[in-house]
């Protein structure tokens, strides 16, 4: 039996009095693409931030690639981990957000460079020639030496998306790539997805675009006020939704 | 410009003329009566005749102006300047680093750090730094002997020399408003660069070094340089512990020679030049660091210049008059 790359049991986070995430268990093999879907305020981006440790969970265990995320057990007691362990931890999960967070006071190459100059204390001619490599793979080669405020939206993430895999992450995580994107630019960071996903790579998206959790995804949940509804493969969930509330939330977005 | 109109369609070769020129030349530009401004001459009018009569008054005025052009260069008054520049940099070398330690513990998770950040700023920029600059000076009515044990040991009038109590007083006191500035500047960073760089497997402290504080700064320096502008100017103040800057020493001289207002000119002087050479700094300064701010970086002004020379050659003629 392989080691699942993300197991989480019984997971639950509250901010404040807000209780976000009710228990949540679910298991995500190596090189699946498995979409987390569900309305705004389900806790499905919570979830995700949790997996690598942005946000700390308050109960349940959670772990990546059989590693506890954020903590380390010794019998029956958990430790937190130091500020440089949990950066240990982060560096094989790549993360692509909402609105990009590229940073701006750097070029597009120079993006994709820092975290593995920076991190993994690479040389910056092989930094480099990987980063030249990766704006190639995403189709933005002619843009490497502009700052992210000269990049549309959609190029803009997918600079993002190869600065995630400038560190050779073996799961990435997507919160709502697509949803600052005007819908015309939204293909563009969609095909990039659909081709790391060709390639192999543990990817957990957050995401409202059905069509592509339905072509390109090998499992879908759907999560609603902090709770697991349904889960399945996607073309069952969304051709077939058993629970009523799964029923009410597709009818609106399909 | 109706006659051309309404003669066009008239005869019929003329018609294909029409056609050509509109394919070809721009659209004819509207020529209207602009509106007359009245107010702007009246109020125009009225500002260059009050400074007419401003400078009347000072020609008439009793000012020798030949001291004024004799002291300038003064080598005590360039000296007081040279001293004036020399404490206004080090109190600001001194402020700016004081600054971000502060504005760092004041941000700090350790709760003491922070109260003591937020009780020393409280203080300093709570009180006026003429009265800071009194507290040095006169630190020797309390504390006579310095005595720090096994380090150091002296008497306060021998540490505390003008220089130091201008040194100290300017600092520190502006040690607090750049720990403000800095607080602001990192905390104006969005969160979401802190998180796609922890994401990324950096530490907190290389976060803050490569991704936050780069960005910070940019929201740090045009401040800082209004600071060190002032800086210049409230140097000025430490003419009451005896520092012999730039308006100490032409004082002196006025005092000494009767030329007090023509002095005081000298020193008004020297205190525009500084402050204007560090406002062209400042401005270029910050353009450096707009980087990624802007889709362009606007153009300086010397780029202005050549711009509007160049447009000024080869600007279309007959626009108005057709």
């Amino acid at each position: 039996m392989t080691t699942p790359m993300v197991k989480a049991e019984g997971v639950h986070k509250s901010f404040g009095a807000a209780h976000i995430l009710k228990g949540i268990d679910l298991e995500v093999a190596p090189r699946e693409v498995f979409c987390l879907v569900g309305p705004s305020g389900s806790g499905k981006s919570t979830f995700l931030r949790c997996i690598n440790h942005l946000e700390q969970i308050n109960a349940g265990r959670l772990s990546v690639d059989g590693e506890l995320v954020g903590y380390r057990q010794k019998g029956d007691k958990l430790y937190e981990l130091k500020d440089s362990e949990v950066a240990f931890q982060r560096r094989d999960i790549g993360m692509v957000f909402q609105r990009f967070n590229l940073f701006p006071h750097m070029t597009a190459i120079e993006n994709v460079m820092e975290a593995p100059i920076q991190v993994k204390g690479e040389a910056k001619a092989v930094a480099r020639a990987r980063a030249e490599k990766l704006l190639d793979r995403v189709g933005l080669a002619d843009k490497k030496k502009n700052y992210p405020t000269q990049l549309s939206g959609g190029q803009q993430q997918r600079v993002a998306i190869a600065r995630a895999l400038a560190m050779e992450p073996k799961l990435m995580l997507f919160d709502e790539p697509t949803s600052a994107l005007d819908p015309e630019l939204v293909g563009d960071v969609l095909d990039v997805m659909r081709g790391l996903a060709e390639d192999g790579m543990t990817m957990i998206v957050v995401t409202h675009e059905m069509g592509f959790a339905r072509e390109v995804g090998d499992a879908l949940v759907f999560m609603d006020d902090g709770v697991v509804v349904e889960s399945g493969h996607p073309r069952d969930v969304l051709t077939n939704p058993q629970h009523d509330r799964t029923k009410s939330f597709l009818s609106k977005v399909l | 410009m109706t006659d051309k109109f309404d003669k066009t369609p008239a005869g019929s070769p003329a018609g294909q003329v029409h056609v050509s020129k509109a394919a070809t030349t721009a659209p004819e530009n509207i020529k209207a009566i602009p509106v007359r401004h009245v107010g702007r001459w009246v109020s125009g009018a009225v500002v260059i005749g009050l400074l007419v009569a401003l400078g009347y008054a000072f020609s008439q005025g009793n000012i020798q102006w030949q001291a004024v052009g004799d002291k300038l260069f003064d080598s005590t008054v360039v000296a007081g300047a040279g001293r004036t520049l020399l404490i206004s940099v080090l109190a600001m070398v001194l402020g700016v680093i004081l600054g971000v330690v502060l504005a760092v513990m004041r941000l700090s998770k350790n709760p003491v750090t922070s109260w003591v950040a937020w009780l020393y700023i409280w203080f300093f920029r709570g009180t006026p730094v003429y009265v800071q600059l009194l507290l040095w000076f006169n630190l020797a009515l309390i504390f006579p002997v310095l005595n720090i044990p096994f380090i150091y040991k002296d008497e306060m009038t021998d540490v505390m020399t003008p220089f130091m109590c201008a040194l100290l007083g300017l600092a520190l006191n502006e040690a607090a408003y750049m720990a403000e500035i800095c607080r602001a500047g990192i905390q104006s960073v969005d969160e979401g660069q802190t998180e796609a760089s922890h994401a990324l497997g950096m530490t907190q402290a290389k976060t803050m070094r490569r991704v936050v504080l780069p960005q910070a700064l940019r929201v740090i320096i045009p401040p800082t340089g209004n600071e060190f502008i002032n800086m210049l100017k409230t140097s000025s103040l430490v003419y009451a512990v005896t520092y012999n800057e730039l308006l100490r020493s032409t004082s002196q001289i006025g005092s000494t020679s009767y030329a007090v207002m023509e002095m005081l000119f000298v020193a008004s002087i020297w205190y525009i030049v500084m402050t204007s050479v560090f406002s062209v700094g400042q401005y270029y300064l910050e353009r450096r660091y707009a980087r990624g701010s802007l889709r362009s970086l606007p153009l300086t002004p010397l780029q202005r210049v050549k711009v509007s020379l160049a447009s000024f050659s080869n600007r279309p003629s007959g626009g108005v008059s057709a």
